[in-house]
């Protein structure tokens, strides 16, 4: 079974279609990146799977469950780390931590268990005691992806995880990214190019709503006939435009 | 247990401000001194402690919608509520989770202030306890409205409208600061339509073991109490609809 397969996946905003019969199909454990300019509908779409935003027309599935008929089976699956942080400032981290727990419905024996794990796989443990309002934007980001995956979810929904942040954390997150590879499907927003590469084992290319482009970096950089990345979806977006 | 937790996020979020100790419990308090202090220099009826007492606690509450429309209109606007719209809460465990926090910090925000009025001169008797448990529906009245703002309004316009606006209609329509028959007319009759005179009423009625006059003022509030949180309800659930 797919992790994520959508049909013919439609959002209008008036006389605005935002994603334009979208159909892709994502496997279990694969790290699926959506590139594109800004309003390509990334973030759209993304909305759309995590049951943010009701689709106009089509529909997704993830891990077989509706985003339509099923949310609350849909909505147990996934983690999403939204593109501005997402953490509740006047709580402390390891407060934050159990919150995502609590909304889980986790028990107290897992919840302990939870928050030891991910304060150890994310270092967590020097800022464990201090509010999330008063950390660094690397730290808070941290944390973001850190509650993202508290509840275990067999999906992470990853929007423009690493804006903003130096080159240290960037390079800090993409190690804790590449880790979830195989174990946890990631689908992944980025206006970084360099970040797409990096990571992903598919990308797809949006521009208007409509995927322009799907492949490895290879069979993407092989199809625009460009040795680097960067110029292969330059190539593909502006051939499109003409 | 998923809306506990969800509850226990707002209560710490609300109660780590400072802002809200200082309102919630310093601005009564001091409304209490200051003017126990006029009485005893000019002896005003209004201003009796067991006539003053049952007032503040209501005009107290007012700060109760300003921080939970804060709390919501605060969240709607970050991307945390956003985050937890994509987790298994339900909209119920949402409305509960926070409206839940608000009633104990009212009922404490009452207790202060009988505690106050009894070192103020307040005789120690069983109404007092009834008083503080009439303040459960008073404060649902409230809750609701902090819903209802905090749904539509930013956390910018929540300020104006809940900060300025209802503490000075509060004050103004409830008869805490100045007896309602003294403007008469229009003025009078509006007040009486609205929520906060009866509110204040009631309690009186409750300190002062009027219990037979306390069943219009109660109706009155427990009716807008219920439309309150109908259309709270309504509007946190298209807004994250909307979402």
């Amino acid at each position: 079974m797919n992790a994520i397969e959508t049909v013919n996946l439609t959002k209008r905003y008036r006389d605005v279609t935002a994603v334009d019969s979208l159909n892709l199909t994502v496997g279990q454990g694969e790290l699926f990146s959506l590139l594109g300019i800004n309003g390509a509908g990334k973030t759209t779409t993304i909305k759309m799977l995590c049951c943010l935003t009701r689709p106009s027309g089509g529909d997704a599935y993830l891990m077989g469950h509706s985003v339509t008929k099923d949310a609350p089976a849909v909505k147990a699956l996934i983690g999403v780390s939204p593109q501005e942080t997402a953490v509740a400032p006047n709580l402390t981290v390891g407060e934050n931590l159990e919150l995502m727990c609590g909304v889980h419905g986790f028990r107290r024996e897992k919840t302990i268990q939870r928050v030891e794990e991910l304060t150890r796989q994310f270092e967590l443990t020097p800022i464990l005691g201090k509010k999330a309002g008063k950390l660094s934007g690397g730290w808070q980001r941290k944390l973001s992806i850190a509650m993202a995956l508290i509840g275990e979810p067999r999906i992470l929904f990853l929007d423009e995880p690493t804006l903003g942040l130096d080159v240290i954390a960037r390079s800090e997150l993409w190690d804790t990214i590449r880790a979830l590879k195989g174990k946890t499907t990631v689908i992944l927003t980025t206006h970084y190019m360099e970040e797409a590469e990096a990571l992903s084992d598919r990308i797809g290319i949006l521009r208007d709503g409509r995927v322009l482009a799907l492949g490895t970096v290879d069979e993407l950089k092989k199809a625009a006939g460009t040795e680097k990345f960067e110029d292969a979806f330059i190539a593909i977006v502006k051939g499109a435009g003409k | 247990m998923k809306m506990l937790s969800f509850a226990k996020r707002n209560s710490r979020e609300i109660l780590r401000d400072p802002l809200t100790v200082v309102f919630s419990l310093g601005f009564p308090v001091v409304l209490l001194l200051l003017l126990t202090a006029i009485q005893a220099n000019v002896p005003v009826a209004l201003f009796e402690i067991s006539h003053l007492t049952p007032g503040i606690t209501v005009f107290g509450l007012s700060f109760m919608t300003l921080f939970s429309a804060t709390l919501i209109a605060r969240d709607r606007e970050s991307a945390l509520l956003q985050r937890l719209y994509t987790t298994p809460l339900t909209a119920a465990d949402f409305i509960f989770g926070y409206a839940l926090p608000i009633v104990p910090i009212s009922v404490g925000q009452c207790v202060v202030c009988y505690a106050l009025a009894i070192i103020l001169g307040l005789p120690v008797t069983a109404t007092i306890l009834y008083a503080v448990l009439m303040i459960l529906p008073v404060s649902l009245f409230f809750v609701g409205l902090g819903l209802l703002c905090g749904s539509l309004f930013s956390v910018k316009q929540v300020g104006g409208i809940c900060g300025a606006l209802l503490t000075n209609l509060t004050a103004w329509l409830s008869g805490v600061w100045f007896d309602l028959k003294l403007v008469g007319g229009a003025f009078e009759k509006i007040a009486y339509l609205l929520p906060f005179v009866h509110a204040v009423e009631l309690e009186r009625a409750v300190l002062d073991g009027r219990y037979a006059d306390m069943l219009p003022h109660i109706g009155w509030v427990l009716g807008y109490a219920l439309l309150i949180m109908i259309a709270a309800v309504i509007l946190f659930l298209r807004q994250m609809k909307d979402r």
